[in-house]
């Protein structure tokens, strides 16, 4: 791997960070961070609390600046971009938040219409069309009108995914999707997630420490521990690691045990 | 325990010296070291803010609204409190004037006050107080829910979307605010030291027609331009700003209200006295 041209496209991996490192005063999150994400794939990164994920999240859309390392998107180093070249490589980008981030000043049918309205010159009956169906996707046909403040927590995810997707961006990065919900809405997320990653094909980034919903959508996990990754593979590769922080972190989940088998498709 | 030798025990003082030293040093410097961060954040802000200004696309409608919450919003609030700061200047120097019989002096004296002083900073405090408070809190209630970070996401700034269209409006608005303050001012004086005192209406009005000029109320509206200015950097500095929660976006709006009433009444008088070496009164 060593050996490849970081800065050409890869057919396999569309985001590749080596050697990332972040501190936030003294605290120092990220202490050399390598990672290959999978082209079309849904990736998942799991780790405890406060282990940087969410940090490294946002390095790779450029909402956080490394204090040293790179980013390669495509090939495209981003981390030396400014704001206004970052901005064309964020369009390849959605991003889902943990508490969905909707503007909360506008309706439910503003929200997912407004990055229709930055970036297209579409007509004002077109982007209604696009939000209707976007919405119409994700089940929620009569919430257009609603204010994002009148919302239950699964429906307001739901509204940020169609937010992130009506551009129909290349990669998707879910913070925490399923942090907070219910049994059931859990399982409808990991669905969403799924079907958008089939759907549209997009290279999916879920950040997560829920490992039911890892083992049941993963195409590949990478644990971040201690500012690095401590392991990567495909959830059958997990299941059979030796790394014992692994193992404490995975089975005190109580959902998954080693020596199962991850179910094929994983959706049931 | 044996090792309490006399260099143990010199190094324990320099040690205790040093922190004391350090101690001191930053219960001195620190805020200072503190404020001028602040003034250079808000500056950079600023500088940003008027770099996106130049860029493609142009919200309008973003700078429709600020310039509808800031100046429409204000203006009822600015008639009230301009009325009654005219008609209480009034009633005081009448009083005063009376007794020196410069009754004749009262129109001038009052408007002349109003317009070169109290109409642009006592805007700029009732703007701040609405407006620059709620510039604090909304861009730090968007900070903390995440909102700004997703408007980067979508690829849309959030200086140009939100700090720019802020500044551009207050600096736009507060001149204006500053006039109908004045308006009402005088409207206020003039009830109540004609009507209520019984000065000569001829009096009050033939003195002001001769000591005000329109250089005086240039002087006024410069000045409420500059507080437009720095009223909303400052709002939209402590609310982008903003980190920790509900507690967080409390301490944003306080520091808006408090940093933006200060500097307006410290740059009142610095401006005040360039204008005055700018432009040399014609009288």
């Amino acid at each position: 791997m060593s050996g490849t041209d970081l800065t050409q496209r890869d057919e396999r991996f569309q985001i590749r960070v080596r050697n990332l490192h972040k501190s936030f005063g003294r605290h120092h999150v990220l202490r050399g961070v390598d990672l290959d994400i999978e082209r079309h794939k849904i990736n998942i990164i799991i780790g405890g609390s406060g282990q940087g994920k969410s940090v490294l999240c946002k390095h790779l859309m450029g909402l956080l600046k490394p204090d040293q390392g790179h980013i390669f998107v495509d090939g495209q180093d981003v981390v030396p971009l400014d704001e206004v070249e970052m901005n064309s490589v964020r369009r390849k980008f959605g991003m889902l938040f943990q508490q969905a981030a909707l503007f909360d000043s506008m309706t439910v049918e503003e929200n997912v219409a407004f990055p229709l309205r930055e970036h297209t010159k579409l007509s004002g009956g077109r982007i209604r069309e696009l939000v209707a169906a976007k919405l119409a996707l994700l089940g929620l046909q009569n919430a257009e009108r609603k204010m994002s403040s009148e919302l239950s927590g699964g429906m307001a995810k739901r509204v940020g995914l169609a937010r992130a997707i009506v551009l129909e961006p290349e990669i998707l990065i879910y913070d925490e999707p399923t942090t907070g919900l219910d049994p059931i809405a859990t399982k409808n997320v990991d669905n969403m997630i799924a079907e958008t990653a089939r759907h549209l094909g997009v290279t999916s980034i879920v950040i997560s420490h829920d490992m039911a919903s890892t083992f049941r959508i993963a195409d590949r996990i990478f644990m971040l521990q201690g500012g690095c990754i401590v392991a990567n593979g495909t959830p059958a590769e997990i299941l059979a690691t030796t790394n014992e922080d692994l193992r404490i972190f995975v089975e005190t989940s109580g959902t998954v045990k080693f020596g199962d088998q991850p179910q094929a498709g994983g959706l049931g | 325990m044996d090792e309490s030798s006399p260099a143990s025990s010199k190094e324990k003082r320099t040690a205790r010296w040093i922190g004391m030293v350090d101690a001191l040093w930053r219960q001195v410097f620190g805020p200072l070291v503190t404020g001028f961060e602040t003034f250079g954040h808000i500056l950079a802000l600023s500088g940003q803010a008027f770099y996106w200004l130049f860029r493609r696309p142009f919200r309008w409608r973003e700078y429709l609204v600020a310039l509808d919450f800031i100046g429409v919003g204000s203006l009822s609030i600015i008639v009230l409190v301009g009325i009654f700061t005219g008609a209480a200047f009034s009633l005081q120097v009448t009083d005063t004037f009376r007794t020196f019989g410069m009754e004749s002096y009262i129109g001038a004296m009052v408007t002349l006050a109003l317009v070169r002083e109290l109409a642009p900073v006592l805007t700029a405090l009732m703007v701040t107080a609405r407006a620059g408070s709620a510039m604090a809190t909304e861009l730090g209630s968007m900070r903390i829910t995440e909102q700004i970070d997703a408007l980067r996401t979508l690829a849309v700034s959030p200086v140009q979307y939100l700090v720019t269209p802020r500044i551009v409006a207050s600096i736009i608005m507060m001149p204006l605010l500053t006039m109908v303050f004045s308006f009402a001012g005088m409207v206020g004086a003039y009830f109540v030291a004609v009507i209520l005192l019984e000065v000569d209406h001829g009096l009050f009005i033939a003195e002001l027609e001769w000591m005000v000029d329109a250089y005086d109320i240039k002087i006024g509206l410069i000045k409420a331009a500059i507080f437009g200015f720095v009223l909303s950097s400052i709002g939209c500095h402590q609310g982008v700003s903003a980190a920790g929660g509900a507690k967080g976006v409390g301490l944003a709006t306080t520091r808006a209200v408090v940093y933006s009433c200060v500097t307006v009444l410290m740059l009142d008088y610095f401006v005040g006295d360039i204008l005055l070496i700018i432009y040399e009164s014609p009288s």
